[in-house]
């Protein structure tokens, strides 16, 4: 299941990580001996195990539907690349 | 002054609680060093000077009230992926350049809440992703530590370099850290210092910028097992703010530091020999055992036969929940957004290519490959989730002979700077034999036990059942005492 150039392309776009055409060949073999490298998983007899998606022994907590914080708008905002009139700007998009 | 920047944490605690010194005088002593050290090590992205005085003031007035927390006027540095409360925090990339949180982590609110002071912000890999901190948008750390076989600037490890840079260089009594596959144990290695990762849950990971959030753990690096103890405990609680903070007890583990060993069985995994180990590792790993075969220990030879795939296992679950968490940056409510795009997808990719470096990139496009279509998710993400479990039970399964586990802390001593750029599967098997204990969700312990011929520091890892820190540091503070480990750096820079 070799990496292409084409491949690497539409996984960039997946990411939303803007890959200029001349990164696309060197970074298809990147990633080709990364996943070689991981293909030996294959190895492994995993049937009938269950995916272990948590380390944790407990179930998650389930807390009341309340509000217990918020009001702060300023702060919100105070990281925005853009805001006014205590709403984020984005730029004009017409698509 | 300058040798209170020599003391340990406890050394130091207890020193002003004694007022044999003020937190203003060892704030500054430590400011003083960072000055002088910093433009060459660039352990620092940020030095918080004023707060750190201020803070060091307020713990004065209260130790001269004879009031104070655990660690009331220490001052300690902080990693920059934990979020500080109007503190610049970039998690090491452009992508968060100029991200002044409004809030603090839990970790570090705790720490405030003990009295600690905050002399500034640590470097590390970019989002904490890297194993020699090379990945930084900041520039590397320097390790303090040279080979005296050559003059080469050298590693301190990642992502944590900057926090063990900084202990091992006395610019701080003790740092907090973070470890997802290594991150504190490894550079703990290299730097001849002391570094724990607790079991997955102990430490909120509320504030703390997120990388793969099954993994991800906080923990201290230190001088001694001992500040070890008495730091993770400050960090660790109980937090409702994260959904898997386990809801347990803080023990005292200070008062475990110093316990007897004797009679404790101790686990060595032979899947733990790998091709191309050097002897030295070897050497020291079999003088471990020794050691603690002196101090009454009862060692076992233990399997761990899923062992080699847990790298590879890694590779897939941390860029697959990295991809995750790091979709958020988009550029529209926080974090580096383009100046010009020519529609939405462009912006969103065009600030992200712009905010995002190299390693960074290489991930989350592994983790947007493994997850990008049904067949893909189960061929690769689903498999190794299920691999992880084998990994798991294959400690599950030893916990009945043995009580923790003996290993090296890393295949090598620091490696020189620019060494493993080219290939980044080189790179990773630095963490080949940590990685584990994040899958598994244990606690790991590093311990700095002797020196390489160059005269280089090496450490040992104590791995420990879930929650039982407790005989991980007393394991840990056996090895300590064996290895009498009293090297420090000579000052070069």
């Amino acid at each position: 299941m070799a990496i292409d150039a084409a491949t690497v392309r539409k996984v960039a776009h997946l990411a939303r990580i803007k890959t200029p055409e001349d990164r696309l060949e060197p970074l298809a073999q990147e990633l080709n001996g990364i996943m070689q490298w991981i293909e030996q998983l294959n190895e492994v007899d995993v049937d009938g195990v269950e995916p272990m998606t948590s380390n944790v022994a407990q179930p998650l907590r389930l807390r009341d539907d309340v509000v217990t914080d918020g009001g702060k708008i300023a702060d919100v905002l105070s990281n925005a690349p853009k805001s006014a009139d205590g709403f984020f700007v984005v730029p004009k998009v017409v698509e | 002054m300058s040798d209170l920047t020599k003391l340990t944490l406890k050394g130091a605690v207890d020193g002003l609680k004694a007022k044999a010194f003020t937190s203003a005088e060892i704030t500054q002593a430590f400011l003083t060093n960072i000055a002088a050290s910093n433009p060459t090590l660039n352990a620092y992205v940020e030095v918080t000077a004023d707060k750190a005085l201020e803070m060091a003031k307020a713990s004065d007035a209260r130790l001269a009230a004879g009031q104070g927390g655990a660690l009331e006027g220490a001052p300690l540095g902080i990693k920059d992926l934990f979020c500080t409360d109007g503190v610049q925090t970039t998690a090491g990339s452009n992508m968060l350049r100029g991200f002044v949180p409004p809030y603090e982590s839990t970790v570090t609110a705790n720490l405030w809440r003990d009295g600690a002071v905050m002399l500034g912000k640590l470097n590390m890999d970019e989002f904490a992703m890297g194993s020699s901190n090379e990945t930084s948008a900041f520039g590397p750390v320097k390790n303090p530590w040279k080979s005296k076989a050559s003059n080469a600037e050298l590693t301190p490890g990642g992502s944590s370099g900057g926090s063990a840079s900084a202990v091992a260089a006395d610019l701080c009594l003790a740092a907090t850290a973070s470890d997802t596959g290594g991150s504190i144990r490894q550079p703990a290695a290299f730097t001849g210092t002391v570094g724990i990762k607790p079991t997955y849950g102990r430490a909120s990971r509320f504030g703390m910028v997120a990388f793969a959030s099954s993994l991800d753990q906080a923990g201290p690096i230190t001088k001694t097992v001992e500040d070890a103890a008495l730091l993770l405990k400050s960090m660790c609680s109980f937090d409702p703010k994260d959904s898997t903070s386990l809801d347990v007890e803080t023990p005292d583990w200070t008062a475990s530091v110093g316990q007897s060993v004797k009679g404790l069985r101790i686990g060595v995994p032979r899947e733990y020999v790998v091709d191309g180990m050097p002897a030295e590792i070897q050497a020291l790993w079999d003088q471990g055992v020794e050691w603690l075969k002196a101090a009454g220990c009862e060692i076992v030879d233990i399997s761990l036969p899923h062992t080699k795939y847990a790298l590879p296992t890694y590779y897939i679950v941390a860029p697959a929940e990295a991809s995750s968490n790091l979709a958020r940056y988009d550029g529209m409510r926080f974090g580096h957004r383009a100046a010009e795009a020519k529609s939405l997808t462009d912006l969103y990719e065009t600030s992200r290519a712009e905010g995002f470096g190299k390693e960074v990139q290489r991930r989350l496009t592994i983790g947007a490959y493994v997850l990008s279509s049904a067949g893909f998710y189960d061929a690769y993400y689903v498999r190794a989730l299920k691999v992880r479990r084998r990994i798991a039970e294959d400690f599950d399964k030893v916990w009945g002979q043995v009580d923790a586990i003996l290993t090296p802390s890393t295949p090598s001593a620091a490696f020189a700077l620019g060494d493993k750029q080219i290939d980044p599967v080189t790179m990773y098997l630095n963490d080949v034999f940590t990685v584990t204990a994040n899958l598994a969700g244990l606690p790991g312990l590093s311990v700095p036990a002797g020196v390489d011929s160059g005269g280089l520091p090496l450490g040992l890892q104590v791995i420990g059942k879930a929650l039982d820190e407790a005989t991980v540091f007393r394991v840990g503070k056996a090895l300590e005492d064996a290895a009498g480990f009293a090297a420090k750096p000579e000052t070069w820079w």
